[in-house]
């Protein structure tokens, strides 16, 4: 599927941020661009200008070293300057390789460990429900991320306490740093595996703009159980070199012909 | 001393609707009057210690202060990831009640035992460790815990504790507590070590050796002032904690004067738990023996010290 201009441009400004740091998790970012967009854009409730605002809705990027395509999406929506992007990874900037809870506005969660975000996130349901808040709670994580227990013990946890306002959603390249996920763990059946951990699932085609919308729109799934979808996505999307490349998991000693490359694809 | 803290929790849910309590897969009965009255406040989530420390990290972005409760070594060495990122890094106000500090666990071997724990949790930025002397003492520790907004590690010792702390001394996190005073040396204690740390001092002060106790009981932030102050003009000075030697109380005496008063260092000794897992089970008090760490040891290591 041809990318739109405004996916293209989310993608330039993951680009900029890679310049200004010379490095980057470009293909763990540019498989959930689309993602965020259609969050960001159609789902979420939020205020760029009171970022803490109660009412909310939180969303947790679990597979942190994806930021890229975080900070692009909030420097889009006006949380902080686009400019502030070249600032990448530099002593003094907000943002860094992971993204920090109380530097950058918008992030809920400190995350780069993996397997953080869901038992976060089931803590933030468990208070919207206490607190009798109508705010949801969304939670993305990577495919490789899942291999860590914790997701499943948090899983079973969301499961039992009926969270119908929180949204898991997988990132589901099929690779990881390694290598493919088949062959490193594999995740399969990953729907069913959802299903019986007791998750109303769906699955997506995650570069998808309006198959994203249409199904993030029915959420929740149900309403005595957590949702969770998983999204069918392509590592590196946008950038033929880089797709389905494992090398470009992450990238540093970036140079400018490096660079230039990528804003060509675009 | 545990059931002190878990009736704690209740009270404080009682008077401030922030408070949460999570526990693992604790006793039958647990809290069962938190649990009647405020049932939503209520967790008991299964052994998953990983996902627990998550999820109250989760309740305390949102402004809760959650009780988490569950045996020392899954709180330390289960979830140390979660407890370093998800408490730590964020700096949020969880309160971890760690059953079966030392050797409590004696007879369920060296899985159970919370040996190092201080070491690891004051390895950690932002963590305050706490390891309080009695009952009493845990009383005022827990009752004192609504105001602190940052991580707190809460050590218990065995159950029925004598009570030797007084109510006049009060409680201030990060603040030592002079149990007793003494003009040849002073004991430098944590938890229930305290206890044995006093009776020792009654034995000496029999043979005409005047030796005081200061209690730490918040082992960070540690209270170097007040320790200084405790031991500078004394002429011997032995630690003495139910951990192993390395990086608990010990260490933080000996970092704090090297750091602030180096010439204190040559009269400071140390007592604990050797570097090692325990090989034996039987009961606390005779794994104390096995370790070390009796009424005698400590004047021996005390009597050494003086050069007596």
């Amino acid at each position: 599927m041809p990318m739109d201009d405004r996916s293209k441009l989310l993608r330039r400004y993951v680009i900029d941020a890679m310049r200004g740091g010379g490095r980057g998790h470009l293909g763990s970012s540019m498989s959930m661009i689309e993602i965020l967009r259609v969050l960001y854009d159609s789902v979420l409730k939020y205020d760029p200008k009171n970022p803490e605002s109660a009412d909310r809705d939180r969303f947790v990027l679990s597979k942190g070293h994806g930021c890229l395509a975080l900070y692009a999406i909030l420097a889009d929506k006006g949380f902080f300057p686009i400019s502030e992007l070249e600032s990448f990874c530099r002593p003094t900037s907000r943002l860094g390789g992971h993204p920090e809870r109380g530097k950058v506005p918008g992030v809920e969660a400190s995350t780069g460990a993996l397997g953080h975000g869901l038992p976060i996130a089931v803590g933030l349901a468990l208070a919207m429900r206490l607190q009798k808040r109508n705010s949801r709670v969304f939670v993305l994580t990577g495919d490789g991320e899942i291999n860590e227990g914790s997701n499943w013990e948090a899983g079973m946890a969301a499961s039992k306490h009926k969270l119908s306002n929180l949204t898991v959603m997988v990132d589901y390249n099929k690779l990881q740093s390694y290598g493919k996920t088949s062959e490193v763990l594999d995740l399969e059946p990953l729907v069913d595996k959802f299903k019986s951990f007791g998750f109303v699932t769906h699955e997506v085609d995650g570069h998808d703009v309006a198959a994203l919308e249409a199904i993030l729109k029915k959420l929740p799934f149900s309403g005595g159980a957590p949702s969770a979808i998983i999204c069918h996505t392509i590592k590196g999307k946008g950038f033929p070199f880089a797709e389905g490349n494992p090398e470009w998991h992450h990238k540093s000693g970036m140079t400018e012909t490096d660079i230039q490359q990528m804003y060509d694809c675009l | 001393m545990r059931k002190t803290a878990l009736d704690c929790v209740y009270k404080l849910s009682k008077i401030d609707e922030r408070v949460v309590f999570v526990g693992s897969d604790l006793g039958p009965g647990v809290l069962d009057k938190m649990k009647t009255e405020f049932p939503q406040r209520f967790f008991m989530e299964g052994v998953s210690e990983q996902y627990i420390v998550g999820m109250a990290a989760g309740l305390a972005m949102e402004g809760f202060i959650p009780y988490v409760n569950t045996i020392a070594t899954f709180l330390t060495r289960r979830c140390y990831e979660q407890v370093a990122v998800d408490l730590c890094i964020h700096d949020l106000p969880v309160r971890l009640i760690a059953n079966g500090g030392g050797g409590v666990y004696a007879p369920l071997g060296p899985t159970h035992l919370a040996i190092e724990d201080i070491a690891i949790m004051r390895a950690l930025p932002n963590m305050a460790v706490v390891a309080p002397c009695d009952a009493d003492e845990m009383n005022r520790l827990m009752m004192s815990t609504l105001e602190w907004p940052h991580p707190i590690y809460i050590r218990l010792g065995k159950g029925g504790d004598k009570i030797v702390s007084e109510e006049k001394n009060g409680f201030e996190l990060g603040k030592s507590i002079l149990m007793r005073s003494g003009t040849d040396g002073m004991f430098v204690t944590t938890g229930v070590m305290t206890q044995l740390a006093l009776e020792t001092a009654d034995l000496l002060k029999h043979d005409g050796v005047n030796v005081g106790v200061v209690h730490m009981h918040t082992i960070k932030p540690f209270d170097a002032a007040g320790v200084i102050l405790a031991i500078e003009n004394v002429k011997a000075v032995v630690t003495v904690e139910e951990h192993i030697v390395n990086g608990g109380l010990g260490s933080a005496l000996l970092e704090t004067c090297s750091d602030l008063r180096p010439e204190l260092l040559p009269k400071i000794a140390r007592l604990g738990i050797p570097d090692k897992f325990a090989t034996e089970y039987g009961s606390q008090n005779s794994l104390l023996k096995h370790w070390g760490i009796t009424s005698d040891t400590l004047v021996g290591a005390m009597m050494k010290k003086l050069g007596g």
